[in-house]
């Protein structure tokens, strides 16, 4: 950017810009922004929205979203369309540094110019909030940004997305959306030691924040296997189906993002999804039998009257256990963390009552957690490795920081 | 100095059931409504979750769930003749406080008054003459057919499950045949029933009475209702009456209308304050707002253009004594209308024991019961008996609770090796069938303001002034020999007869359904509201809840109560917002 266009954006701010932009663009851009779930990480709850702040813990640290609202001291009030084309496309900032990847570019490069174009004019059509972020919590080197650089040649490669013509509008629309904007990847596909995306284990689940993030994939072997493309549907509207309730961060998602999207977005998200196969999966290890036993007491004095005996919970109300993803995951950390604090699911405009399930952690001792996490994730058809005390322990311990 | 807030269009006092109703009615007309509620914010995962809702000793023993007397209570008298003195622990009834009020607490034994019960002194005296001397028993001004749209309206909002007796006219098998007409079947099938209410039904059918299962509250299956709250299938713990479910099955203010309420920009509810009174103008005919008062000891003025009083039926009467409104009643000279009318119910039981039968009574709900209404209202030919009104007898498997369940047979000594011995033999093989007696008005029992204790506000407590009346003693009599007709035939090895003949007495458990006190009628020299439980005096305020009720039937209240409120918002969509102002010209 040239000094002269600088002078001319100061002296012209933005929001003069955004006044012209038609009503048809500026939903577009509120509709494009709620597909890519901004507001989620660049709000604190219960503050103005998109005001920015909020921590994203990574292994490396905590990193802070920052203000993008249109303040020109604070957020975006000063940029233009095309250094933020520049940032959602290349993951630089207006000043020529280096976006971490928690802003999840690595996705939104695949946005049209034109959506993106769209973005910029909501977010400027919104109201201003003077709000600092946080500093960054990051190490030596992690938090020299020109080491970026060097991640974004090693993971990192920009460009728009490209449909595959050989398949339909419908797949080609849910691909984008999923490896696009809606950067589903971000949580349910395994990092590698520098944080990026493992290719080979795309959206076959990862672990972030003490969360497992189940396997999304739809097709042979897949997480969603056993989930028709109706029940996806159902389940990213209003947060509720036949198979489980969503808490937690895809309750957030829900909430903020995909209760929003149109009736044949969410289609073909479930079209795509579907199509996507997994490996086969080992055979778990086998429990130990008074575990079990122990296990079995413990849920039906605790688990029972929500659940039922029989792991089949009562579906759009309190959880299945059986046949559950989030309980058959190979990495226990959700179903541990679920005993150990509770859960709510998400209200939506299907389903507002937030209907939660109590904690545990003072109830029950690690063994007693983990022989009940055994059990569900051994019994009814279920396929889930034991889980030992230690494991809860060492979760007990990380919730606490 | 009271701190004057910004206006609102409507202020609640209290936050149960009839503020929840009203709160979702007039904020989807666009109203900017605020509820005051002097207890605490509750919601089901904080406050009662299934870890530790079924803790008897917090809830009931300790008295957890209800209004804190150590700061407001009632004081009590038979009769006019003694010195009333306050309940400093409760005893007979248990008012709740915080959001949900007694909505979280309650049975879900979920009502229809019967026709005849809103037109109770004209339909007696057409059919048996005049009233007895003393009795103050009127009509309502409302009738049930006018109510019958609204008591289908909270039915769905809640869940009901039961059987229709009278659908349109046409009875129906299996249900209540001397029920109001209804205009559709319950939102929900009955819940599942025990050996005890087979037996009650086996029983009564024998007898030739027609049994139906009692309409309950407590979901007999997965519910969404109308605003698309969720309630889940009751698990049949037995934790109903005096506790929070914990796994969202009974209806409740926080299980049927709060996820969508408190969502909506033009509500709010503040916990932790309550309204001393409600401020009037110079002309007194016309509410300016409340005056409440935070923990601190902070006072505010919060001005509105309605007020609607939600709180617990002795509140709200003692609301109107404090605020000035209205002329408080004086039984020795009939003058006067705020306070009288205080009415409850009379109770009486028969424990069935049985010898080689188990009734596992701690596998039970608030509303699972078989039910028959032959001696209930006027459902039977009262010449000669004596009284007027009657109840409905009913089997209830509610719950077992360790502490408070304690079935022994006639004889048993009240503790010591033999008492251990009858209760290990009798806990898992009794039942109890229960009369639910009506209460007839009569002038000598009344709420007025205690000249002496006073609340921590400085404030007179309410005093009341109750005692079984002549008429409740002859329908009790005659109930529990119908009762015991029925409880000699269910196969029990014996039964024992829990009667209750009076004094009235205020501690042990029996019933909190008081009712009375801020009474609706057909006209101001009669009553303190109209037909749409609108003050007479003040225009701009209106008073809910069971307050109402001029005298009380044989039957739970709370339905009656839900579908007043929803009338009484009917009208204040309909015709008061348009022109503000009497909706009954006296």
């Amino acid at each position: 950017m040239t000094a002269f266009a600088m002078l001319l954006l100061g002296s012209a701010p933005a929001p003069l810009a955004a006044q012209e932009s038609s009503f048809s663009q500026v939903e577009r851009g509120r509709y494009a922004v709620a597909t890519g779930n901004c507001q989620g990480c660049h709000t604190i709850p219960g503050e103005v929205p998109f005001s920015g702040g909020r921590g994203l813990e990574t292994p490396f640290g905590t990193i802070y979203a920052p203000n993008i609202t249109f303040d020109e001291d604070t957020g975006l009030g000063l940029w233009s369309k095309d250094e933020f084309y520049r940032a959602m496309h290349e993951g630089i900032a207006r000043d020529g540094s280096r976006l971490y990847p928690a802003f999840p570019y690595p996705h939104f490069t695949k946005m049209p110019r034109d959506e993106v174009d769209a973005v910029y004019d909501y977010l400027a059509s919104l109201p201003r909030v003077r709000k600092e972020k946080p500093e960054n919590d990051l190490p030596v080197p992690l938090n020299w940004r020109f080491a970026l650089r060097f991640w974004n040649w090693m993971f990192f490669e920009p460009g728009e997305f490209q449909p595959d013509p050989t398949r339909s509008a419908e797949w080609n629309r849910g691909a984008y959306l999923v490896e696009g904007p809606a950067h589903c990847a971000g949580c349910h596909t395994e990092k590698n030691l520098a944080g990026a995306d493992k290719e080979a284990q795309h959206l076959k689940g990862g672990n972030l924040e003490n969360w497992a993030a189940p396997s999304i994939r739809g097709g042979t072997h897949g997480g969603l296997e056993k989930w028709s493309e109706d029940e996806i549907v159902e389940y990213l509207r209003g947060g509720r189906n036949a198979h489980t309730a969503a808490f937690s961060t895809m309750a957030e998602v829900i909430e903020l993002s995909t209760q929003h999207f149109t009736e044949a977005d969410l289609k073909a998200i479930a079209v795509y999804l579907k199509d996507l196969e997994s490996d086969e999966r080992e055979e778990p290890e086998e429990a130990d039998a008074s575990v079990l036993a122990a296990g079995e007491a413990i849920y039906l004095d605790n688990c029972n009257a929500c659940h039922v005996s029989d792991g089949s919970g009562v579906p759009r109300f309190f959880a299945p256990l059986a046949g559950s993803g989030k309980v058959n995951d190979p990495d226990p950390t959700t179903v541990v963390r679920v005993i150990l604090q509770g859960a709510r699911s998400v209200p939506t405009k299907v389903h507002p009552s937030p209907l939660s399930m109590p904690a545990y952690d003072w109830k029950l001792t690690d063994e007693q957690i983990a022989a009940v996490a055994t059990y569900v994730r051994a019994s009814w058809g279920n396929r889930g490795s034991p889980v030992t005390a230690d494991e809860v322990g060492e979760l007990r311990e990380a919730l606490k920081e | 100095m009271a701190r004057k807030l910004p206006h609102v269009d409507v202020v609640l006092v209290g936050f149960g059931w009839t503020a929840a109703i009203l709160a979702q009615e007039l904020t989807d007309e666009g109203l900017t409504v605020l509820a005051i509620e002097r207890g605490a914010w509750r919601d089901t995962p904080t406050d009662f979750p299934p870890t530790v809702a079924p803790d008897e000793l917090r809830w009931y023993w300790r008295k957890e769930m209800f209004q804190n007397n150590a700061r407001d209570t009632i004081t009590f008298r038979n009769n006019r003749s003694q010195t009333a003195l306050p309940m400093r622990r409760w005893g007979s009834f248990l008012p709740g406080e915080g959001v949900g009020g007694a909505s979280v607490h309650w049975n879900g034994q979920t009502w229809r008054f019967l026709p005849s019960d809103f037109i109770a002194a004209s339909h007696n005296r057409e059919r048996y003459g005049e009233l007895p001397e003393g009795m103050t028993v009127q009509d309502f001004g409302v009738t049930y057919a006018e109510l019958e749209p609204h008591f289908d309206r909270f039915e769905k909002l809640c869940g009901i499950g039961g059987k229709a007796g009278n659908l349109n006219g046409q009875i129906q098998d299996g249900g209540n045949p001397f029920e109001g007409p209804r205009s559709s079947e319950y939102p929900n099938p009955p819940m599942h029933m025990t050996f005890a209410q087979h037996q009650f039904a086996k029983a009564t059918a024998e007898l030739g009475l027609k049994p139906f299962p009692g309409p309950s509250a407590n979901m007999s299956r997965p519910y969404t209702n109308p605003l698309g709250c969720q309630l889940g299938p009751c698990s049949y713990c037995g934790f109903c009456e005096k506790y929070g479910c914990g796994n969202y099955s009974k209806a409740s203010v926080q299980t049927t209308i709060l996820p969508v309420l408190i969502q909506k920009p033009n509500f709010t509810l503040k916990t932790h304050n309550e309204v001393l009174h409600v401020n009037l103008d110079k002309s007194r005919t016309r509410a300016t707002g409340v005056r409440h008062v935070d923990v601190q000891g902070n006072e505010y003025d919060q001005p509105a253009d309605l007020v609607i009083l939600c709180a617990y039926q002795t509140n709200n009467t003692r609301l109107m004594m404090l605020s000035g409104i209205g002329e408080i009643y004086n039984p020795a000279t009939g003058q006067g209308l705020v306070g009288k009318n205080y009415c409850y119910q009379i109770m009486s039981s028969a424990d069935v024991f049985f010898e080689d039968k188990y009734t596992n009574e701690f596998a039970g709900a608030g509303a699972l019961g078989m039910v028959v209404d032959e001696y209930n209202g006027d459902n039977f030919d009262h010449s000669g008996l004596g009284f007027i009104g009657g109840g409905y007898i009913a089997n209830w498997t509610t719950n077992a609770r360790p502490i408070e369940s304690q079935p022994v047979p006639e004889g048993t000594p009240s503790w010591g090796s033999a008492w251990k011995k009858a209760m290990a033999e009798n806990f898992l093989k009794a039942t109890s069938v229960g009369a639910h007696g009506a209460s007839m008005a009569y002038a000598n029992n009344y709420l007025d303001l205690d000249p002496t204790y006073k609340d921590a506000y400085g404030r007179p407590l309410m005093r009341m002034t109750y005692d079984f009346t002549p008429n409740d003693v002859a329908m009790s009599a005659f109930l529990t020999e119908r009762m015991k007709e029925i409880a000699e035939r269910m196969g029990g090895r014996e039964i024992k007869l829990n009667l209750r003949d009076g004094p009235y007495d205020s501690m042990p458990y029996q019933t909190t359904h008081n009712t009375g006190g801020t009474i609706m009628g057909t006209n101001p020299s009669n009553s303190v509201v109209n037909r749409y439980l609108q003050s007479w005096d003040v225009p701009n305020l209106f008073v809910m809840g069971a307050g109402v009720f001029p005298q009380n039937a044989g039957y739970n209240p709370t339905g009656t109560v839900a579908a007043l409120t929803y009338w009484a918002a009917a009208a204040i969509r309909s015709q008061y917002l348009r022109s503000p102002g009497p909706l009954v010209q006296a």
